[in-house]
């Protein structure tokens, strides 16, 4: 089963971390990466709420605004899209990442588009 | 007839819903099937006659009730989410069903992985709790709904969310590692205690005390305690935990009887007839205690935290009468507890342990700082408000007592508040 893992935590973290602390994440990382593998089937660090571009459509039109969807306190950093037996598994592996993380552990759906 | 019935239904559905749920890997049609395999026997055994072997007949029909309700939904297009259950464990459940025998063969510990499955961390507690009974134990779902005080919809539409939910997000059907026994036996232990507690003094309605819940409580702690022994690490982390729990179950469970007078009006802990506890209860109780005390070792937090308070239930269990009960003691014991495992509650319950020991002026110091952390509780002003009388200070009590009616959802309980600003306003507090 896939799984989306969404990484959310309160903005200005890294920006305000240690050398030290920013090095811990990293090992966390370098660690989850060691232990999960080849089962991580996507995963990226993303660029702050700051810079990003929000895209509805109004009365029809499709219209774009600066900023994220939902302004949050925490925000979402990351993601992982992990491939992996069950819930257990995943959650086993999250463990890893640094405990500042909030975590959203969500399974993907087969949606069938053929039908 | 319906007695035999009741016993199997008792002492086999949660072991032939396991069996079930490993093949078919569908929560609700192994409910559904087994439900009706039990309404199948209540209509053709009193005529037939029951079976050399029951739960291998009961099985059986479930599983052609199944298979039929599988093909009616290939027919109709419709894909539920399946369980996760590992190809081994569908193939034992399989074989174990296959083959009638001289009973079903157990899938390996089908009824403990059953439990870990209801009992996970990834449900809402209450969800969780309602659950474990219905899945493990069998009880109904109305007597659910009854017990845990919601309409019958609304439970039935919680059960089916829970189920859903294990499903879509693939919670698997199997035992935890070994590595994670210990924190997962944590989750269920809470669970049964929130099922039990759920039962022995519900927050709200007329009921004092629902000793069917509590009972059904009781019996999943018993099952566990018995299930997880061959699990536990070389600590007996795991059994020392269920110990303690189910010592303290039973120990608030033997006063069943004492809490509700004959008009169903509460009766507090010293003015309980303690003839009317259930000694063998007790006597269980404190064997199971006797170990920890006897030779002491160090717990994880939460089962230190059970079983100081089973320890405090155990010095009101063998006091023969309330003014034999050792108040100092217990005291002591709040003390621990406050420095282990701070909360209000504890706070409140030392409070009153204090009261007894040295006087309401004591227990009345202790209560000073709680008002920010328990707005909404009417326990604390009504504590306050029985120290208060007993200090003589009746002004205050009168407006503690009003303060703590105004809060108090459950009927008997503001009942017995009731009366007792009553007793204080006519002059006349009981004698201490």
């Amino acid at each position: 089963m896939k799984y989306l893992v969404l990484i959310a935590y309160r903005p200005g973290g890294w920006e305000e971390a240690s050398d030290a602390q920013r090095a811990e994440w990293m090992d966390d990382h370098n660690r989850f990466h060691a232990t999960v593998g080849s089962n991580i089937v996507a995963g990226e660090a993303l660029a702050g709420p700051d810079a990003a571009t929000t895209l509805r459509h109004k009365d029809g039109q499709p219209t774009l605004t600066d900023g994220p969807f939902a302004e949050t306190a925490e925000m979402i950093g990351g993601f992982y899209v992990l491939d992996a037996p069950d819930l257990d598994t995943v959650v086993e592996w999250c463990r890893i990442l640094p405990k500042g993380y909030s975590l959203e552990i969500r399974p993907c759906i087969s949606m069938d588009m053929s039908a | 007839m319906t007695a035999d019935l009741d016993r199997i239904w008792r002492d086999e559905w949660g072991r032939l819903l396991a069996l079930l749920v490993g093949q078919f890997r569908r929560l609700d049609l192994a409910e559904d099937a087994l439900a009706d395999a039990f309404e199948a026997a209540a209509r053709t055994w009193p005529r037939d006659g029951i079976p050399a072997n029951p739960a291998a007949w009961l099985l059986t029909t479930a599983r052609r009730r199944t298979l039929d309700r599988l093909r009616a939904e290939a027919m109709a297009a419709r894909k539920e989410p399946l369980l996760v259950v590992d190809a081994r464990t569908q193939e034992e459940a399989q074989r174990a069903m296959a083959d009638p025998g001289d009973g079903p063969a157990a899938l390996t510990d089908e009824r403990l992985r059953l439990v870990f499955l209801c009992a996970h961390p990834a449900l809402a507690p209450e969800a969780a709790a309602a659950l474990t009974l219905r899945l493990v134990l069998g009880v109904s779902t109305a007597d659910l709904a009854r017990l845990f005080l919601v309409a019958e919809p609304t439970m039935a539409a919680r059960l089916t969310r829970a189920r859903k939910k294990l499903a879509v997000a693939g919670v698997p059907f199997a035992l935890p590692s070994a590595q994670r026994l210990a924190e997962r036996v944590d989750v269920v232990a809470t669970v049964a205690y929130l099922a039990f507690t759920a039962g022995y003094a519900p927050g709200s309605g007329p009921d004092v005390v629902r000793a069917e819940l509590a009972g059904e409580a009781i019996r999943l702690t018993r099952l566990l305690r018995t299930l997880i022994s061959p699990y536990d690490d070389q600590h007996r982390s795991a059994t020392a935990h269920l110990d303690a729990l189910l010592a303290l179950m039973l120990l608030q469970h033997s006063r069943r009887d004492a809490r509700v007078d004959a008009n169903g009006a509460l009766v507090l802990l010293p003015d309980q007839d303690r003839s009317r506890w259930h000694g063998d209860e007790i006597d269980e109780a404190l064997t199971l205690l006797g170990p920890f005390t006897e030779a002491p070792s160090p717990h994880d937090r939460r089962t230190t935290e059970v079983l100081l308070q089973a320890l405090v239930a155990a010095e009101h269990a063998v006091a023969s009468s309330a003014a034999l009960t050792d108040w100092r003691r217990i005291a002591g014991l709040y003390a621990v507890l406050e420095e282990r495992a701070p909360s209000p509650a504890v706070r409140l319950a030392r409070a009153v342990a204090v009261a007894e020991a040295d006087g309401p002026q004591a227990g009345l110091a202790l209560l000073v700082d709680l008002d920010e952390s328990l707005p909404h509780s009417h326990r604390l002003p009504a504590i306050r408000a029985e120290l208060l009388c007993r200090a003589g200070r009746g002004v205050e009590a009168e407006a503690a007592y009003q303060r703590a009616i105004s809060l108090c959802a459950n009927e008997a309980e503001r009942t017995h508040l009731i009366a007792r600003l009553a007793e204080l306003d006519s002059g006349q507090p009981r004698g201490r």
